[in-house]
């Protein structure tokens, strides 16, 4: 027995490959793997760079400013009477993440109705049609979506809607003031619109991988069809929040769209209804025209590093949900 | 609840529809032969065109995809051929990431990178769009090569051909469709992108002269109109050029479309 184990170990074709390989040798193969490699390797470089490169350009304005830099309220490059330019971020942080909610309020409901009316209630030749409508939102360009929203949205917003809302919520604190329709809740429903694509394909995907044997299972207790959809929301639960959270990452470096129609005005909000900028919109609108002092660039920059460390964490937490999930499933679908 | 699901659809629908309402009523009445061809007037004078929009945005779209198409595709082909490859776990992840890094941000980059170095040009243009490429088509053509029937790859195995001609004979050519459809989609995509070539090309009003001059496109000219105080000049020609470049996107879109049907309806 111990003799045909020492003969299966010693020649064993694992072995005999490990012993091959100690030698290496150059063949197409190795040299097409490396080439190949090296190129895929790209990607980490291109990201290091990103990454250094904007820290080396705004570290000017990095150490004169600090950690107030997040949380100054004051933008001011040439500020009257000749004292030193002040730079602070906060306004346009909280208009990004303000926006960025309000989209991920309004879309979350809609992409949900979509996802599932996509996997669940039709059927396949009307699906690739409709999936192709809702993807065509997301192709549109964005500056499209602002010369729209100036021209179409925002007038049916303020005649149609807003006054609306604000009788209906005049109690509200953060809906009141006049508004000529550039604000933040303008913005917030145009990144609505351009989200709900991104939202919807990623959770129709999670919904239509749910393995039929739980439908079925359910609808064998008697389910009625919306009911069955019950599970299917319980088992993709995880993946959907991943694809809001990436939702959520598109809406924050939304650039073009939002600085069309959000007044571009540095202040802090007191309602949705005022105007105000966002990180984006604020680097869209100063940059080409930001020569000196030569720290107003750099804390440019820096908005930008800003948006990319944001981008970063909110994108980084989605896409190892997502994974996290489809994993699940293919580890459910094997049994 | 079902009919809710429905008309959340609906919902989303009607913008789609009233974009390219607005976008072709009040576009089409802007196109003809010297709006397409002539050069951009200043804001605020009738007439011009914006021949020198179009043809930047083809300039730049082809220079970013001498970029992003190689690169894509190769390390594509990598993603899916040596998929235990510890480059491959985190490139994918990576990728996805990049994929969904802000355009302003890869403007900025582009601009320390290269603008910094040769001043405002098409070349910083092509460079930001080619890196915005890279993540789309990588995804795309990992996916359609892995989609390819191993047995494929087997046979040609078998035959005593060597595993880097098998990829490059027999498993990409397989994949050359979805390959093609992903490229053409990374092209409708970045076409339409106006914050990275805001802080690069910078925008001209006439026609492309050097590789290393700023030059004009389609989404800064459409961005640019927009923003006129002159309305009754400026917006017709904002619209005008919409209209080509949602034409170029949606053919684009179409396109592809109509090339994956078979692979969905099956």
């Amino acid at each position: 027995m111990k003799l045909i184990e020492e003969q299966l170990t010693t020649y064993s074709p694992q072995k005999k490959r490990k012993k091959n390989s100690v030698k290496i040798r150059i063949t197409g193969d190795s040299i097409f793997k490396s080439f190949l490699g090296i190129i895929a390797f790209l990607v980490f470089i291109i990201l290091g760079l990103l990454i250094l490169v904007l820290s080396l350009r705004s570290s000017l304005s990095i150490q004169t400013y600090g950690f107030s830099f997040l949380w100054g309220t004051e933008w001011n490059p040439t500020p009257p009477g000749g004292g030193s330019p002040v730079f602070g971020v906060l306004p346009p942080l909280l208009g990004t993440i303000a926006t960025s909610l309000i989209a991920i309020l309004i879309s979350f409901p809609l992409s949900m109705g979509i996802a599932l009316a996509l996997s669940e209630f039709t059927k396949k030749r009307i699906n690739f049609w409709v999936s192709f409508l809702v993807e065509l939102l997301a192709a549109i360009p964005s500056v499209i979506y602002g010369l729209w929203g100036i021209f179409t949205l925002i007038p049916f917003l303020t005649q149609n809607v807003y006054p609306v809302i604000q009788n209906l919520f005049w109690f509200v604190p953060f809906l009141q003031g006049a508004t000529h329709g550039y604000n933040i809740f303008t913005g917030g429903i145009i990144l609505a619109i351009m989200i709900t694509p991104t939202i919807t394909a990623i959770s129709r995907d999670i919904f239509a991988a749910v393995p039929n044997s739980q439908r079925e299972a359910i609808i064998a207790l008697g389910a009625t069809k919306w009911e069955s959809t019950k599970i299917v929301r319980k088992y993709g639960r995880s993946g959907v929040i991943g694809a809001v959270i990436l939702g959520l990452g598109r809406a924050v470096g939304e650039t073009m769209a939002v600085t069309m129609v959000i007044g571009n005005s540095f202040n802090l909000f007191d309602s949705l209804f005022d105007p105000s900028y966002t990180l984006a919109s604020l680097i869209a609108n100063e940059f080409t025209e930001a020569s000196s002092p030569e720290v107003y660039l750099s804390a440019l920059i820096e908005v930008g590093l800003v948006l990319l460390i944001l981008a970063l964490i909110v994108n980084v937490i989605a896409r190892l949900i997502i994974r996290y999930t489809k994993r699940k499933f293919r580890g459910v679908e094997t049994f | 609840m079902i009919s809710l699901c429905f008309f959340a659809l609906f919902i989303t629908l009607i913008p789609l529809i009233s974009i390219l309402y607005e976008v072709i009523v009040n576009g089409i009445g802007q196109l003809n032969i010297a709006f397409l061809t002539e050069e951009i007037y200043p804001l605020g004078l009738s007439g011009g065109g914006i021949g020198p929009a179009i043809q930047g945005t083809l300039i730049v779209i082809g220079l970013a995809s001498l970029l992003g198409i190689p690169i894509g595709v190769f390390s594509g082909i990598f993603l899916a051929e040596y998929p235990y490859n510890k480059i491959t776990f985190f490139a994918g992840f990576f990728n996805d990431i990049l994929s969904n890094m802000p355009s302003i941000v890869i403007g900025i980059f582009a601009w320390i990178l290269i603008v910094t170095v040769i001043g405002w040009s098409v070349l910083a243009g092509g460079f930001a769009l080619g890196i915005m490429m890279i993540p789309l088509i990588t995804r795309a053509t990992e996916e359609s090569i892995k989609i390819v029937p191993s047995s494929l790859r087997e046979a040609s195995l078998a035959l005593g051909i060597a595993r880097w001609k098998t990829t490059l004979r027999v498993t990409v050519p397989t994949a050359k469709k979805g390959i093609m459809t992903g490229i053409l989609l990374a092209i409708a995509r970045v076409a339409g992108e106006t914050a990275p070539l805001l802080l690069t090309i910078l925008g001209s009003r006439f026609f492309f002269s050097s590789f290393f001059e700023p030059t004009a496109a389609l989404p800064l000219t459409i961005f640019n109109s927009s923003q006129s105080p002159f309305v009754a000049t400026d917006w017709p020609k904002a619209w005008g050029a919409s209209l080509v470049l949602i034409l170029l996107v949606l053919i684009l879109n179409i396109v592809v479309r109509l090339l994956t049907r078979e692979k969905f309806e099956r």
